[in-house]
């Protein structure tokens, strides 16, 4: 498809899904800026899928920016490292952005905070891919689009992968960050795919971008004209593309068995962050302290796109963006979009490797109140379940209990992406139905 | 720590804003355009007949919830698009009791009793109508007027199965200028609602197209008097209750498949029983049965057609 004669919408796609109100027209052309940095930072030793880090610092130990605090010997795990110089203030459980409370690592920092300095300048092609590994596992790079699944491990696979996959789908609303970063650090963004298709021996690479960023598409095709090893896809906008079976099938047309990993259909899917994040980590040599989100929201006065130290808290983001965390009764504080993202009810929780942005939802939008009311089976989940399940009778049965039919509804397939519940017409919460038996079926056994 | 005041809830954090009570005054308005059809045809016999029913089935709704102290559901208009549609399906010269009784008996025994709007298997009005037809079938199976001049008739489809009287032309049809339910004749202003309804997203087109096309199917096939392929489609596709029952009643979702092919299937299963009973049983009007039958097998329709999870039904990747 030739990027230049492309309209807004144009793209392939897969079957189901739906197109939903963007709102990112708040944040899309605004560049990416550096927030503040705060005091006080919050860093979990928990940032990722996997086992947790165990600490490398006590309390009261002096830490610099970049130094590794935290590490496990476990394989799937990712290091964390301080994200402030300063002191050790306490190592203590507190909440995570998911949740539950898991252990944290508080730093305070002293004085003026200056920004990373790049311990060296390294030529990427000069490495091996080992080193090129090691690199991303010292920097302690996850998914930084949604699993948090470390990159280390998700690149060490020695099944053979011909395909590397970068998701710029970025199709849940608000959310702009991955789009800023393709119109902003297209060349970093290339030099990390390199990186990335050396670690895994592929030998294409496509970029996959829902056509809403007609902007980012142009950069990055025209960047990529002269090779023939890279190759931008436009994707249709339709919610939730950047899901990571629904890409591998709309863009290599490669069937996506249930459960299957995607190494094994010769795939790796990356985030566009993750991939600037390779960048950084081997040519600067730079950990992971600090991730690109979005802060948005219709009321949100300096709505936009930053840069923040991991562990910066809520609270100061949101004053940061102006806005009175004391003034937001009946709205909502969301971590990451508002498809499938978390509602805060603790203003401390800290931005963590996956948080891809914060946003403040007036009560207009989230409808929370609404009361919902028995389903009349209307049949439009089903239509745009695009895992093609019956969301539907998946409610009914959860609302009366009925764990046990649900699985032979296919419960385990749903990927609570929240179609089914944002088109309900008896607003009904189909997604909470589901989380709430998952976790109930799961005691059971 | 702070006491914030915000709201937590699970996600998506996004709601459509389109809800139930919105979808069913889309219905409203198309059968209201009925309505004001089989007034202009029947008079004010047609609008004595909705006003009763229509109030018959607010007030059994109403009364049957205030009494088990439940929250009264009238607003959602569900109840009133029962009684808009038993009305449509009596004859001009019905006394008043009769559909009044349907209503009440559709809102309170079909609906009601199975828990209410989502729950019932059956379509209210469809299942109200067939209790009406077997418990006073006089009633409901006489009185029929020409619209305007007032004169008793017999109705296209008795025509067609051998009473005496004259078919009318087609466009006679087309405008409701024939014998039959007050509601059932206005073809045109019936297809305009159902149209509307098919533009709003409301309905699902395959269940009335593959309905009406069936019958049509076998109203050419088998419906002619001089061997097969000579019936006359135009009076069977706009007689009786067809195209009412079509886009009205079969399309009711609490009562029809939920999938794309299931709903297809529904429609096929309607047209085909509704030809049969039309064609070869000794009712001349079919319709009713017909949805009432395929409401019965809809939960079978949709265990038949359930999607396959996505990743299940391709073919085995090895690696």
């Amino acid at each position: 498809m030739d990027a230049g004669t492309l309209r807004e919408g144009e793209g392939r796609s897969f079957v189901g899904g739906m197109h939903i109100p963007e709102y990112k027209s708040l944040t899309n052309d605004v560049p990416i800026r550096r927030m503040a940095i705060p005091d006080r930072v919050i860093v979990p030793l928990m940032q990722h899928s996997g086992a947790p880090c165990e600490p490398l610092v006590q309390v009261g130990a002096t830490v610099q920016l970049g130094q590794k605090i935290g590490d496990s010997e476990e394989f799937i795990s990712a290091p964390v490292h301080a994200t402030l110089s300063g002191t050790v203030v306490a190592i203590e459980r507190r909440t995570h952005p998911a949740g539950e409370a898991v252990e944290c690592v508080v730093i305070e920092g002293k004085g003026e905070q200056g920004e990373f300095v790049p311990v060296a300048k390294n030529n990427p092609d000069q490495m091996s891919p080992e080193e090129l590994k090691d690199a991303i596992k010292e920097a302690g790079l996850v998914g930084m689009g949604g699993a948090a699944f470390p990159t280390y491990v998700n690149i060490n696979t020695r099944q053979p992968v011909d395909t590397l996959i970068l998701n710029g789908a970025e199709c849940e609303p608000f959310l702009t960050c991955d789009h800023r970063l393709m119109v902003e650090r297209a060349d970093e963004l290339i030099t990390g795919a390199d990186i990335l298709m050396r670690c895994i021996g592929a030998k294409k690479t496509f970029i996959g971008i829902e056509s809403n960023k007609l902007d980012a598409i142009r950069i990055l095709s025209s960047k990529t004209k002269a090779r023939e090893d890279m190759e931008v896809v436009p994707l249709a906008v339709k919610y939730p593309q950047g899901y990571k079976s629904y890409l591998i099938k709309t863009i290599t047309g490669r069937d996506v068995p249930r459960g299957a990993r995607s190494a094994a259909l010769g795939c790796i899917v990356r985030n566009v962050g993750t991939t600037f994040a390779v960048y950084e980590a081997v040519v600067h040599g730079k950990p992971f302290i600090e991730r690109i989100i979005t802060v948005s929201g219709p009321e949100v006065p300096n709505r936009g796109n930053y840069i923040v130290r991991l562990g910066t808290p809520a609270d100061f983001i949101l004053r940061e963006a102006g806005v009175d965390p004391n003034q937001l009764a009946g709205n909502k504080v969301i971590f990451g979009g508002p498809m499938t993202g978390l509602a805060q009810s603790d203003l401390n929780v800290p931005v963590v490797k996956n948080t891809t942005g914060v946003l403040v939802l007036p009560s207009e939008l989230v409808r929370e109140q609404v009361p919902y009311t028995a389903c009349v089976r209307c049949g439009v989940c089903v239509e745009r379940c695009p895992n093609w399940l019956y969301p539907h009778q998946l409610s009914i049965l959860s609302e009366y209990g009925m764990y046990e039919e649900m699985q032979q509804w296919d419960i385990w397939d749903c990927i609570e992406c929240g179609v089914c519940a944002y088109v309900c017409p008896s607003q009904r919460p189909i997604v909470h139905f589901v989380k709430r038996a998952k976790t109930v079926i799961d005691n059971m056994s | 720590m702070t006491d914030y005041k915000f709201v937590v809830g699970s996600s998506p954090h996004l709601r459509t804003s389109e809800n139930t009570p919105r979808l069913m005054f889309y219905v409203l308005q198309a059968l209201f355009l009925v309505a004001v059809a089989s007034t202009i045809l029947f008079g004010v016999r047609a609008m004595a007949i909705i006003g009763v029913s229509v109030l018959a089935a607010l007030a059994a709704e109403a009364l049957w919830q205030k009494g088990l102290r439940q929250p009264v559901t009238v607003a959602d208009g569900s109840a009133a698009i029962t009684g808009l549609l038993i009305a449509f399906n009596m004859p001009p010269l019905v006394p008043l009791w009769v559909p009044a009784l349907g209503s009440a008996f559709a809102v309170i025994v079909v609906k009601q009793f199975f828990g209410g709007l989502g729950h019932n298997f059956m379509n209210p009005a469809a299942a109200g109508r067939a209790f009406l037809v077997s418990a006073w079938p006089l009633a409901m199976t006489s009185g029929w007027l020409t619209p305007f001049d007032g004169a008793t008739s017999a109705t296209p489809l008795q025509v067609l199965g051998g009473s005496s009287g004259s078919l009318p032309e087609g466009w006679q049809m087309l405008m409701g200028w024939r014998a039959g339910c007050i509601g059932e004749t206005s073809a045109l202003v019936i297809l305009i609602g159902g149209l509307y309804l098919i533009y709003r997203q409301v309905i699902d087109w395959k269940i009335p197209a593959s309905f009406i096309g069936t019958v049509a199917l076998f109203a050419w096939v088998f419906g002619g008097t001089d061997g097969w392929f000579t019936g006359d489609v135009l009076t069977h596709v706009l007689s009786g209750g067809l195209l009412l029952g079509a886009f009205f009643m079969a399309t009711d979702y609490v009562t029809s498949p939920v999938t794309k092919r299931g709903r297809l299937i529904m429609g096929l299963g309607c047209g085909l029983l509704t030809a049969l009973i039309r064609l070869w049983g000794g009712y001349p009007e079919g319709v009713t049965y017909a949805i009432l039958l395929m409401n019965v097998a809809t939960p079978l329709i949709d265990r038949m057609t359930i999607p396959r999870p996505f990743g299940t039904r391709q073919t085995k990747v090895t690696g």
